[in-house]
């Protein structure tokens, strides 16, 4: 694409897959950055849900680009035309950089209903049908900074025919092709970037396909589309991203969809997947729990190969929850199934547990609140349990971020991984 | 002005030497309103007060000349609170939606909680451990607590009262608790709020016959309880609450009986509920003709702008209600000319903010169209309007205040009143009545 000014700036690339680097020229004035591994700020509508601009800023570490999705915005059309001047100002988003996706990436959409000229997503109103021409005329009014062209990812189920995983990687193709035609032609999409999407379902051949043949396109980076139930197990995902980033070019970022899971996203780093989105955060928000996996990698050498005190304080938290959860591994298809990476404040346990949510961890709700209350405002069906709990999780998940890029720059990511998979022994 | 220990009291003590003020538990005098100053009646009140040792002082900073409206400065044992005040409604120990942090912003020095609802969930054991409410919710200013009293209105199928207390089945798990006014104030000692209610025999406005009066009587006996129960009367205020339905002969009864009780404070009761406006408001000065002047008067489930107005105008000091913060969560923002629904079509497309003169987080950021897309999609569109609704009712409060100190509060109504109504015809009946009753003519 001439003139694209998204750059993406590795420092470092270990064993050729995961790398490290910053993403820069971002945003209107191309002077914003992203560093990668990186995690961009899930909105509901531009607003991080719960939290109102005060609420959120209380969280020191954010990511400096936020994303939007169509399924909430498409039903406000005609609302933002007549506003004219883009979806940041009409949301109150003053420095972000905003990126827009088709789907929320923490609701799985029902399927059946993509033709070959549309994609459907669901609103507050329902269903709404989306053409090449309305995808764009949608871009156009929202005005990001960058977005994901139009594609057909309904191959995540796991009974997805050949059939219908040949067709979604055409389709997307045709999309982008038409959807490139037009943002070529638009004055309004000068200087706003387009990520083509690679499909495949779980057939390596369609994979390979779908990135080689979207790599040829004039794009800035690449969504990898299709991994986001727990239906696929992590070795074949990972297989999958492996042989699609083969194909796909070094110097160009890619971004993988529906994924957010801690152990997810370092066998995807490892893959060398630079981008996810961050709904994973609102998702245990919403079962009333808090993230509370240990990623502190800046062990003193003398103690290594031993647990540090705050790894055997959290095995005891998640030894006693265990039993509620399914095993780290296992196919997840529901999303509202609780993790081993978080505690269920909701549990009769917490009642009268005057600890913070996490030791040690800076957070508005850590620094002022304690499990006790947060139990009480859950089974008070408060509505500031959501505020507080989303605090935190939002805290916790982009400083695990953080901590990810550290393990990578200190070549910690083993360390790394075991502690987050709490594999520690002895 | 007096003198005491050689300082001079500042017209408007600031926080940080209130809460000094309150910790060395001196009371400062009660500032009279006229010129000449007895010296020997201020020092025997002197005296008076430092015997007292009381948690709450009242100062009164100024007195409307034309109607009974007074602006004071009311010292707790967390902050000092300005009134008039109105307190926002925090039930579960929560402002719904709302953090704390986000309160203090806005400028709020005192709230509320609720003794029925925090102890059933999660127990007064459980406050203590946490260092009382205080500590549970992490509040660092002032907190009022209600005695349970009004839930055996509005959970009557639930409730049965008797000489002992009230005895309500709990919604979530079909237990019996038994209410008594020792328990009440029990439950509000470990909660530690800056002022607890009595519990009262509270009937719905609407009842008359022999209940009314006989509500009224026994809430003087339990008060009497309430005061022998308070094991906390160096920290905690114990409010009286005035009942008597709308018979003026049972409130006057109530009245004569309860102020020859040493409370910090008072309470008007037993209104605000379904009752005629025209009888609400003279119920309301007939209190407060009868309630001392040095002590504050709180109207308890107050909280439309026009009664605020009107009722500070007829001498009371202290409100709460939880409409605002209820209306919010429906989409219901407050404005100086009533107020703006915001999931209303009609604002899709308007892209001002709720109010333009308004200095609030959500006026200053957001329009009403992005508002009004927002409930289609997350419940942070209700803390916005949570956030303003809260803001204008202090707003309010304050204007109010201010104009009391300066001497215009007659000047203020009327302007507020027009702003509020679209012609002078659409003022209501009552409101006219009340504010001619305290000499303000409306147009």
């Amino acid at each position: 694409m001439a003139g694209s000014r998204m750059k993406l700036e590795l420092c470092r690339v270990a064993q050729g897959r995961s790398r490290l680097g910053v993403l820069t020229g971002l945003g209107r004035t191309s002077q914003q950055s992203l560093d990668v591994p990186g995690c961009l700020l899930y909105t509901h509508f531009g607003t991080v849900p719960h939290l109102t601009q005060d609420t959120l800023h209380t969280v020191s570490n954010l990511p400096a680009v936020t994303q939007v999705t169509l399924s909430h915005i498409a039903e406000h059309q005609e609302v933002l035309e007549e506003f004219k001047d883009g979806f940041r100002k009409f949301a109150g988003l003053h420095d972000t950089v905003l990126y827009c996706s088709l789907h929320d990436p923490a609701v799985l959409c029902p399927t059946g209903y993509t033709t070959n000229k549309t994609v459907s997503v669901w609103g507050s109103g329902g269903r709404m049908e989306l053409t090449v021409a309305k995808f764009m005329a949608l871009q156009k009014t929202v005005q990001p900074d960058w977005y994901q062209s139009m594609a057909d990812g309904e191959t995540w189920q796991s009974n997805t025919s050949r059939k219908r995983v040949r067709k979604s990687v055409d389709r997307t193709l045709t999309h982008l092709d038409e959807c490139l035609l037009v943002h070529q032609n638009s004055q309004e999409l000068e200087g706003v970037e387009v990520f083509g999407v690679v499909e495949g379902g779980d057939i390596l051949e369609e994979r390979v396909r779908s990135a080689r043949e979207t790599a040829k396109r004039p794009v800035a980076g690449f969504c990898l589309d299709g991994f986001q139930s727990g239906s696929m197990d992590q070795a074949l995902k990972t297989q999958l991203i492996s042989a699609v980033i083969k194909e796909l070019p070094e110097d160009k970022p890619r971004l993988l969809q529906g994924v957010g899971r801690p152990d997810e996203v370092l066998a995807c780093v490892e893959a060398g997947v630079d981008l996810f989105e961050g709904f994973f955060p609102f998702q245990v928000t919403e079962r009333g729990c808090a993230l509370c996996f240990d990623f502190d990698v800046s062990l003193d050498p003398e103690r290594a190969g031993r647990a540090p005190h705050a790894v055997l304080k959290l095995n005891d938290d998640q030894k006693d929850t265990v039993g509620e959860t399914q095993q780290n591994g296992d196919p997840c298809l529901d999303q509202t199934q609780m993790t081993s990476f978080e505690i269920n404040l909701n549990d009769k346990r917490y009642h009268d547990d005057f600890r913070p949510l996490v030791e040690g961890c800076g957070c508005y709700c850590c620094k002022n609140h304690q499990r006790a209350y947060l139990h009480h405002l859950l089974v008070t069906n408060e509505l500031l349990a959501g505020v507080l709990l989303m605090i935190h999780n939002t805290a916790h998940y982009h400083g695990f971020f953080g901590a990810l890029r550290e393990a990578l720059a200190s070549e910690k990511l083993d360390v790394l991984k075991r502690q987050v998979n709490n594999r520690w022994r002895g | 002005m007096v003198k005491w220990l050689n300082v001079d009291w500042p017209t408007r003590l600031s926080t940080a030497a209130a809460s000094r003020y309150a910790q060395n538990n001196m009371a400062a005098v009660v500032e009279r309103g006229t010129v000449a100053n007895n010296t020997q009646v201020d020092q025997m009140s002197l005296k008076k007060a430092v015997s007292a040792a009381s948690p709450l002082t009242l100062r009164i900073v100024a007195e409307c000349s034309v109607t009974k409206a007074r602006a004071c400065d009311l010292i707790l044992p967390h902050s000092a609170v300005s009134t008039p005040v109105f307190m926002p409604v925090g039930t579960q120990g929560t402002l719904k939606g709302i953090t704390v942090d986000q309160l203090e912003g806005l400028g709020c020095q005192i709230c509320l909680g609720n003794t029925y609802h925090l102890g059933m969930r999660p127990g007064p054991e459980l406050i203590t451990k946490a260092n009382g409410l205080h500590g549970f919710m992490n509040w660092k200013n002032n907190l009022l607590t209600d005695s349970g009293g009004f839930q055996m209105v509005s959970l009557v199928e639930l409730s049965e009262v008797t000489e002992e207390g009230v005895k309500f089945k709990s919604p979530y798990d079909g237990k019996e608790i038994h209410l008594s006014p020792e328990k009440s104030i029990s439950i509000q000692n470990s909660l530690g709020s800056d002022i607890m209610m009595q519990l009262d025999d509270v009937v719905s406005s609407t009842v008359t016959g022999p209940r009314v009066e006989e509500a009224m009587h026994r809430s003087i006996r339990w008060l009497d309880r309430c005061i022998a129960a308070n094991g906390n009367p160096d920290k905690q205020n114990l409010f009286a609450i005035i009942q008597g339905g709308l018979n003026a002969e049972l409130r006057k009864a109530c009245l004569d009986e309860m102020t020859k009780r040493d409370v910090p404070g008072f309470a008007i009761g037993g209104l605000s509920g379904g009752e005629e406006k025209d009888d609400f408001w003279r119920m309301v000065t007939l209190s407060t003709d009868h309630l001392p002047r040095e002590k504050p008067r709180y109207l308890m489930g107050v909280g439309y702008a026009v009664d605020l107005v009107v009722c500070v105008a007829l001498g009371c000091d202290m409100f709460d209600c939880v409409f605002p913060t209820r209306t919010a969560r429906f989409g219901s923002a407050l404005v100086p000319w009533g107020s703006l629904q915001v999931k209303h079509k009609q604002y899709a497309k308007d892209f001002r903010p709720i109010d333009p003169d308004c200095q609030c987080p959500t006026c200053k950021r957001h329009s009403r169209a992005y508002l009004h897309a927002l409930f289609k999609t997350d419940t942070a569109a209700m803390h916005h309007i949570t956030i303003h609704n809260v803001a204008y009712q202090l707003t309010l409060m304050r204007s109010v205040r201010q104009s009391i100190i300066e001497g215009r509060f007659p000047e203020f109504i009327r302007t507020f009143m027009k702003r509020m109504f679209e012609s002078p015809d659409q003022y209501p009946r009552w409101a006219v009545d009340a504010l001619a009753s305290v000499h303000v003519t409306l147009e």
